[in-house]
């Protein structure tokens, strides 16, 4: 019912995270954005904070909703998502593409053992 | 409809008032003073035609039904409107000496006093001005004696129901919120002695509970609480379920806030004002913020209390919401108050009995003043309980607040409170089964309510992403 | 059986539909430990006439001063009939918060004309649906600066309304953040000396109020050239809405966050309450404000209305994350305002506030015409501190002898023989010369 990206690791807190050599980008998964509705705020992440695995990263505000975007491993964050901050809807309508949140440099890769795989959270949220 | 603005013509507006000055006086120096003054000029016929006519677009208890849960929209007694706008309040300014206003503060006084009666505490505050703003001043009342005993404390218990101003009303205070799980709709005493250290601050807990159950087990409650020498909070939205039955003070609880704009009778304003006494056992007495009314021999004056928490807001209290409630109290009796619960509760149960095949939830027991149903098994047919409540603005009747409380999928919940009969009942009763079977043969017409409104969905996604908050 | 509508045959035929045959059985589920077991010691209740009557004899304990000279928080202004023919709508007054949108039009429309009307009175540009009072108003308008800031030390000027002093205090006590006071001159002003060298050190804001408890016009631009030299916001308090006829928008000199209490505006004294917070704020800090906000919107049909938004701020959706726990407001008296704000218009707030400064300068003449010497020299709008040669007592009983009620002792200040007086529209020419000779006696 909702859509799961094979290759990605996810969180419980329905976070998605790709990772790419030492960057992992972050967003949050198809069924996140469902739950939320209409996304009408992200707030804009600071670039060279220094955060901890499970840390609150940003916020994300829809109408009805708010939930606290949090980090699935520690490092720093390098880029945020502009386009997200000025178009929320490509949040709801792109959450795994275009909707990306923010992207870290990832401190240690054996935090990565602790996250779900597709199938993982498949199950989960099914 | 037209906004001032849109009707505002320069010259329209006729106001005058006299000037007995006749001299010069020096002006303001030309930095401080503003060039102009941006405010709708419109003339008196207009401007009361405007506010009728947006009186016509509300709805309020006067109109009908009203059965927000958890918010008690009970009739609001004509007789103490008209004695709360006596010409003299115009002239009782908070500073004057307090041998001017005897009768004010031995209406105070006695407020006090009804209060402890009613709630079985031992001293009162009237200070705070909202349920919330009491709960706040509780809470703050604790913290400050936990502080004066050198304990520090700083997790606040929760249970899955509480009223989202509990969690926001500790998050003020600095305190960390711990929720737990209900069982069975109510607090689970083995999940909460698992839950419960030194580090606990108190339990809040509103009896009956957002569903309308009254929490049985409270007498355990009190007692794992006392073990670890934690305290515990009584909200009071929910006292129409049981007062002049029993008394929150006789269940163990060490503070309590009273919502005198629900269990009391004095109207909602569209929002406020309200007012939120709080109530504490003696061990707290102390702590109540400043002032408070003391009577001497019939002549009444302010005290501050030993080791008062300071004030939590200007002056004594929102005393006109007060003196409708003392009114109201006097015009009761005891007898009145206890009749009261007793048809608040025999009109909820009512429509719950009649309704529970129809939007059933997952619980089926006794319930207080309120009842909270369910619209979850019309999902099926592409309904969801929002569009349930905009049909049943086309019945004529003001929806029960939906969503709320959480534990319970698509919840409805209903709060008709004493002052509807039978008849209103029924009529409601009779539009709620219609409507389920609208949804069974014909969902479009829910799905698309309301139809008989002037303005209908309006677009909460527009209001949130083009914020438009002035014209 | 007051004010329930039931008839004994309909509690009857429900009680039988339920089931019961008592309508104890309804409350079995309460343990007996806890049930009321005598009836309580309440007065026995009375009939409408009754209460009159009641009402009568309590309200024969009081005594009605109608020469007012009290400030401090609170004013004595007029109230058009206006206001109250529109608050005693029961459409209005006997509704609840418009969460349904399209049951409550005019309110939410009604509101929406509120914060407009605010925020063009000040420069704001977002007013929210209202507050408690000025005093809770200031402590959230505080806890947004910290949020925003994130810096634990707050600067006050200590000019600040003594009671709203108390609230902060008791507010602030449980939270980490330290208070520093900024102390006045000689013209009851800030003292900006002191204010640069405290600035200094990292601050999230300071917070002043102008006109001040004193009565006194502090230089708000003068103010924020200084406060905005570092990385803080500047939070300003208005106690006396009226002031606001004559003196610049507080936005407009750099203010950061606007707490106010506009009990001038339409509402009664009242003995305290209730009021009428205002909280008001810039763009940029939308999201960080606490309370309801009213927004314009379309329809599914595009026809204009009104809806609450940002909701994700509120307690009923943020829990604990909640900017605030505010729910019930001031929703009625924010009404008040609006209807007093149009009935007096533009030109009639400006007249109103031009006879205020003029009838306090005129007292301020016949004062030093008899020798009498103003505690603080500094430019003030419609309250004065007066040196006085005589105890509060002695000054109470004077003033008693002629009707009059003024002159708050600045105790807080230890400036015992320094007294607070307002003079406002509904001050009379002969009130000032009653209460002059009052003075001058003896």
């Amino acid at each position: 019912m909702y859509k799961v990206i094979e290759g990605l690791f996810y969180e419980k807190s329905d976070e998605w995270l790709k990772v790419d050599g030492e960057i992992g980008t972050v967003g949050i998964t198809d069924y996140a954005q469902d739950k939320l509705g209409d996304i009408v705020y992200l707030e804009e992440a600071k670039v060279g904070k220094v955060v901890n695995k499970g840390d609150v990263v940003i916020s994300i505000e829809s109408v009805k909703a708010a939930a606290d975007i949090h980090s699935p491993v520690s490092g720093e964050i390098v880029e945020v998502n502009l386009d997200a901050v000025k178009n929320t809807v490509i949040i709801n309508e792109d959450p795994y593409g275009k909707g990306w949140l923010f992207k870290i440099k990832i401190k240690d890769k054996n935090e990565l053992k602790d996250l779900m795989d597709a199938k993982a959270y498949s199950e989960y949220r099914q | 409809m037209e906004l001032l603005k849109e009707i505002s013509k320069e010259g329209k507006n006729k106001f005058d008032i006299e000037d007995d000055i006749y001299i010069e006086i020096e002006n303001l120096e030309e930095k401080y003073l503003r060039s102009e003054i941006n405010l709708p000029d419109i003339s008196e016929v207009d401007l009361i035609r405007h506010f009728i006519s947006l009186s016509k677009e509300n709805y309020g208890v006067d109109n009908g039904f009203y059965p927000l849960g958890s918010c008690t929209m009970k009739y609001n007694p004509k007789i103490n409107e008209e004695i709360a706008k006596k010409e003299d309040f115009k002239y009782f300014h908070p500073l004057i000496s307090i041998e001017y206003s005897q009768g004010l503060l031995k209406i105070m006084w006695e407020m006090q006093e009804f209060l402890k009666i009613l709630a079985g505490m031992d001293a009162f505050t009237l200070q705070p001005k909202a349920g919330a703003h009491g709960e706040y001043t509780g809470l703050r009342i604790m913290w400050e004696y936990f502080n004066d005993k050198g304990e520090k404390r700083n997790k606040v218990i929760l249970p899955d129901s509480a009223h989202g101003t509990n969690p926001a009303s500790s998050s003020m205070l600095g305190l960390e919120v711990i929720e737990i799980e209900s069982k069975d709709g109510m607090v689970d005493p083995e999940k909460l002695s698992e839950v419960v250290d030194e580090k606990t601050f108190a339990l809040m807990l509103t009896n009956p509970n957002t569903l309308g159950f009254f929490e049985k087990d409270i007498l355990k409650i009190k007692e794992i609480l006392k073990s670890k020498g934690a305290l515990l909070y009584y909200d009071g939205a929910n006292l129409n379920g049981f007062i002049g039955i029993a008394r929150p003070g006789d269940m163990g609880f060490d503070a309590v806030h009273l919502n005198l704009h629900k269990t009391f009778s004095t109207p909602h304003g569209g929002g406020g004002p309200g007012s939120g006494p709080v109530g504490v056992k003696e061990f707290l007495k102390d702590y109540l913020p400043y002032p408070l009314i003391e009577n001497e021999e019939e002549f009444y004056y302010f005290s501050k209390p030993a080791k008062s928490i300071g004030k939590v807001g200007s002056f004594f209290g929102n005393f006109s919401v007060i003196l409708k409630a003392y009114l109201y109290i006097r015009e009761l009796g005891f007898d009145g108050l206890k009749e009261v619960s007793q048809i608040a509760v025999l009109n909820a149960n009512y429509i719950k009995e009649k309704l529970k095949k129809y939007y059933p939830s997952q619980f089926d027991r006794l319930v207080k003043h309120e009842c909270v149903l369910s619209g979850k098994i019309y999902k099926d047919y592409g309904v969801k309980t929002v569009d349930i409540a905009k049909r049943i603005m086309d019945y004529g009747f003001h929806p029960p607040t939906i969503y709320f409380p959480h534990i319970v999928d698509e919840a409805l919940m209903i709060e008709p409170t004493e002052t509807e009969n039978k008849e209103t009942l029924d009529k409601f009763i009779d539009a709620m089964i219609k409507i389920s079977e609208e949804i069974k043969n014909n969902p479009e017409i829910v799905k698309n309510a309301p139809l008989n409104t002037k303005i209908k969905r309006p677009d909460e996604l527009k209001a949130n992403k083009e914020l438009k908050v002035k014209w | 059986m007051k004010f329930i509508p039931h008839t004994q045959k309909e509690i009857e035929e429900m009680m039988r539909d339920l089931g019961i045959s008592s309508l104890d059985d309804l409350f079995k589920d309460i343990p007996d430990e806890v049930k009321i077991k005598e009836k309580l010691d309440l007065p026995k209740p009375l009939s409408e006439l009754g209460i009159r009557e009641e009402i009568e004899n309590i309200f024969s304990l009081n005594t009605i001063p109608k020469r007012i000279f009290l400030g401090g928080g609170a004013y004595y202004h007029l109230i058009p009939s206006t206001v109250n023919y529109v608050l005693n709508r029961g459409e209005f007054y006997t509704s609840y918060t418009p969460y349904q949108p399209e049951l409550s039009q005019g309110m939410l429309q009604a509101l929406f004309e509120f914060q407009s009307v605010l925020s063009d009175l000040t420069g704001a540009d977002i007013t929210n649906a209202s507050m408690y009072d000025g005093a809770t108003s200031l402590m959230e308008a505080v806890f947004m600066g910290e949020r925003v800031k994130n810096k634990k030390r707050l600067l006050i000027a200590r000019s600040l309304n003594p009671e709203y002093q108390e609230v902060l205090k008791t507010y602030i006590k449980p939270r980490d953040i330290k208070i520093e006071f900024i102390d006045f001159k000689e013209d009851g002003r800030v003292d900006l000396n002191q204010l640069e060298e405290k600035t200094k050190e990292d601050f999230s804001s300071l917070v002043v109020q102008s006109p001040n408890y004193f009565g006194i016009i502090e230089d708000i631009e003068e103010i924020n050239k200084i406060v905005k030299k570092r990385d803080a916001l500047l939070i300003q308090l208005i106690t006396e809405m009226m002031s606001l006829g004559i003196l610049k928008s507080p936005f407009e000199l750099g203010v950061d966050i606007l707490a106010a209490e506009a009990q001038s505006f339409g509402i009664p004294l009242s003995f305290g309450g209730p009021y009428l917070g205002i909280l008001q704020t810039k763009k940029e800090f939308v999201r960080e404000i606490p309370g309801r906000i009213v927004g314009e919107t379309v329809d599914r049909n595009g026809k204009r209305c009104f809806v609450m938004t940002l909701r994700t701020r509120e307690q009923d959706i943020r829990r604990e994350k909640a900017k605030s726990n505010i729910c019930t407001n001031n929703s009625l008296n924010a009404i008040a305002a609006l209807v007093f704000l149009a009935t007096v218009g533009p030109k009639g707030v400006k007249k109103i506030a031009e006879i205020n400064y003029k009838k306090s300068h005129y007292f301020k003449k016949r004062l030093i015409d008899e020798g009498f010497n103003l505690t603080f020299k500094g430019p003030f709008f419609n309250e004065i501190v007066v040196d006085l040669p005589f105890t509060d007592n002695v000054l109470k009983e004077k003033l008693s002898l002629v009707g009059i009620e003024g002159g708050i002792p600045l105790k807080y200040y230890a400036m015992d023989n320094s007294y607070l007086f307002s003079v406002t529209e509904m001050n009379r020419r002969e009130d000032i010369e009653l209460l002059i000779c009052s003075l001058k006696e003896g």
